[in-house]
């Protein structure tokens, strides 16, 4: 390096540090008090892992796809001049209006998760419902046993399932042995198979939000509804169910938005005309390499669960505001 | 005399060895594994009585009203009410209403719906149900926040809700927990008033749990004073505060002084005890079955002594039974009446209660004045354990 170089590096290394002073000085004097810190800390996290990422992913879907590197067309385009020219092509959305698979992918999408969350919701929360009820000993065991599946892989546990409803699998071979069906049932490969991998996966998600919300309720009301010359099962119905709607839509939610994007489970054990949004994705994005298409896919798909959550968001507000 | 037994069986029907309890409790223990929160507890209730059920913090009011409504099953002993057993019967199948002393009020349901739930559960319809719920929340003064939400609502208004619903069903047998221990003197007055007039007018059988010995004074016709899960005592208010059987009581209600002594010498129904805590010797107009030289206790109520200036020129006449002479230590005035504490020499103090019959800023006894106590020989009591 010459030394007229390390001159000018030294000079900029300075300006630098000043402009970082500046910076510093310029956040001092914002209100960044420890509990603004604290407040803050959730927003940079979505800012940085779900803001920027969705900003990027909008400004593919507006561009158009090319044989390149990266395969779409740039948004911003710096021409003579001094100001840059953007190209935003709607194209993408156009196209996804226009093909009926996208609609048809979405809507089943929706569908299967509707079905799946519901069967999450009848199986999960008796098994909630026992669980909080368990003796104090129990109940930390029983918790144990409902997040142990977590402890392999996703992927592995999905497998598993081929090997249990396949054609000579677990439980036909069962079957045929006991001598209940002549042969072997068509489990595999269909939708039964994708609500079967579906509701067995999310099914800690919802057990876990109602057990913490039953978990808490105050027997004394059970006890007083009893007083009031109402039945058990009655008592569950007026007082219980509506107690826990804060824990069900917590669950379903957590049920309902992964499962309308799900991928893996319906490539593993859906059939060839099982359509999900999610294999629309992965093929538009890997076989296709249309990136813009991709895209435009998944804005559409966030769409189509955010507002439905904005919706949930505002009821669950609303229930809080009458149980606190 | 058939008619004085009848008065009896009609307005104290404990005294009648024919009247048929409408709640009976026999031998009712509960254990919560090594710990006995109720024991032996046997209790007889009259229809249309306002049990009380005294006693201090954790003593086992709660359990044993909870075994009543059906929400504990006694360890051992049975529950009859209406001469059937309902020891094992779910408390939705009894004939009784329980008010929380937690409240347990819905959260999700208003004021009104509250009220209305067990009136629901019987399927009343719909227009006697809006008069009955109506007329309940009139009572505890709620009308206007019917539509509120329980958390809308101060602990005085939550209480009020929580007995508007344990009344409204209007049952048999009403167990109230701590009804009024959150409400202001002025409202928790009335409310006594109005449980009194419930009483008289639908002969609700009521078994109250308190810790407010005045509250149990003025509202029940017999109260049980319990002690670490066992019933100490039961009476009619004036008998349990002029009749306790034993230490625990006499001291639990109202202020009493008590003297350790032993039985000097038995004359008829005057008993003299020897005490070296008084300095000493009392005597007591008793049929107290004491034998001599036995350890017992004198115990004297406060308003029952009288208190005056000791003579100044006259000669000290050496003790006296039943009076002392001392220094007053304290006074505390109340208005109606003056509390002294009076020393009569080594360590022991005696309380005594006058009346403020004149109106007066000048105190005739004041602070340090020497005085001379003394009572007469009826208002004692003897009390061997
Ligand atoms: N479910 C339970 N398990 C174990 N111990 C209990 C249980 N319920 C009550 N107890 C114990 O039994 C005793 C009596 O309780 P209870 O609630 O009947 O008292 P209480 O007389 O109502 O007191 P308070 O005036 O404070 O309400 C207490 O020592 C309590 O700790
Ligand atoms: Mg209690």
């Amino acid at each position: 390096m010459s030394v007229a170089a390390r001159k000018e590096q030294a000079r900029s290394d300075g300006r630098v540090s000043a402009l970082g002073k500046a910076t510093w000085r310029a956040l001092r004097r914002l209100p960044l008090k420890g509990r603004s810190a604290v407040v803050a800390a959730p927003y940079i996290w979505l800012g940085l892992f779900f803001l920027v990422p969705f900003i990027i992913v909008l400004k593919i879907s507006l561009s158009q796809m090319i044989v390149a590197r990266p395969p779409f067309t740039p948004l911003l385009t710096w021409t003579e001049g001094w100001w840059p020219q953007v190209q935003a092509y709607l194209d993408n959305y156009v196209w996804l209006l226009q093909d009926p698979l996208y609609w048809i992918a979405y809507l089943n999408s929706v569908k299967i998760a509707l079905i799946s969350t519901l069967g999450c919701l009848l199986i999960g929360y008796p098994m909630a419902y026992g669980i909080a009820k368990a003796p104090a000993t129990a109940r930390t065991l029983l918790l144990l046993m409902v997040i142990l599946p977590f402890w392999t892989s996703f992927l592995l546990r999905v497998y598993a399932w081929i090997g249990i409803l396949k054609q000579n699998g677990l439980i036909n071979n069962v079957l045929m042995w006991l001598g209940i069906i002549p042969e072997p049932l068509a489990m595999l490969h269909n939708d039964f198979s994708v609500y079967v991998g579906i509701i067995y996966s999310y099914l800690p998600f919802m057990i876990l939000p109602l057990y913490a919300n039953l978990e808490k309720m105050d027997v004394s009301l059970l006890e007083a509804a009893a007083d009031l010359g109402c039945k058990p099962w009655k008592a569950f119905l007026s007082v219980t169910l509506p107690l826990s709607l804060p824990g069900i839509v917590a669950g379903s939610m957590l049920v309902f938005i992964p499962a309308v994007g799900e991928f893996v489970i319906p490539e593993l054990l859906g059939g060839p005309d099982t359509l999900m949004i999610g294999r629309v994705l992965w093929n538009e994005f890997f076989n296709n390499r249309d990136w813009p298409v991709a895209s435009a896919v998944t804005i559409v798909l966030i769409l189509v669960l955010v507002i439905p959550i904005v919706i949930f968001q505002r009821q669950q507000a609303k229930t809080q505001d009458v149980l606190e | 005399m058939p008619e004085a037994s009848a008065t009896a069986g009609t307005l104290e029907p404990w005294r009648d060895p024919q009247a048929r309890p409408y709640v009976r409790i026999e031998g009712v223990t509960k254990r919560f594994g090594e710990f006995t929160a109720v024991d032996d507890v046997s209790l007889d209730i009259f229809r249309s009585e306002l049990f009380a059920l005294l006693g201090a913090s954790g003593c086992g009011k709660t359990t044993l009203l909870r075994m009543l409504a059906g929400f504990e099953r006694p360890t051992s002993g049975r529950i009859l009410i209406d001469d059937q057993d309902v020891t094992a019967m779910p408390p939705y199948e009894r004939p009784v209403n329980m008010m929380f002393q937690s409240y347990a009020l819905f959260p999700h349901m208003s004021v009104e719906q509250n009220v209305a739930f067990g009136l629901k559960q019987d399927s009343v319809p719909k227009a006697e149900l809006k008069a009955r719920v109506g007329e309940a929340l009139e009572l505890v003064q709620l009308g206007p926040w019917a539509r509120r939400k329980p958390h809308q609502l101060s602990g005085g208004q939550r209480q009020r809700v929580a007995l508007a619903r344990a009344l409204v069903k209007r049952p048999k047998l009403l167990l109230l927990d701590e009804p009024l221990a959150a409400l202001d003197k002025k409202l928790r007055e009335k409310t006594q008033f109005e449980l009194m007039n419930i009483q008289d007018e639908v002969g609700v059988t009521f078994v109250v749990v308190t810790h407010d010995q005045e509250e149990a004074m003025t509202l029940s016709t017999r109260m049980a004073v319990m002690d670490r899960g066992r019933v100490m005592q039961v009476g009619t208010p004036s008998e349990v505060y002029e009749f306790p059987s034993t230490r625990f009581t006499a001291d639990f209600i109202g202020s009493i002084n008590v003297f350790e002594g032993r039985v000097r010498s038995i004359d008829g129904d005057l008993v003299v005890v020897e005490s070296p805590q008084f300095g000493g010797e009392l005597e007591v107009a008793s049929q107290a079955r004491v034998a001599q030289g036995q350890t017992v206790w004198v115990a004297v109520r406060p308003e029952k002594i009288s208190i005056a200036p000791r003579g100044e020129g006259g000669a000290k006449e050496g003790r006296r039974r039943n009076a002392a002479d001392g220094v007053v230590q304290d006074i505390a005035y109340l208005g109606d009446t003056s509390v002294f504490r009076v020393d009569i020499g080594n360590g022991t103090l005696i309380e005594v209660t006058q009346t403020n019959l004149f109106r007066s800023i000048e105190r005739p006894i004041d602070w340090d004045a020497r005085v001379t106590l003394s009572w007469t020989a009826n208002v004692g009591l003897i009390l061997s354990e």
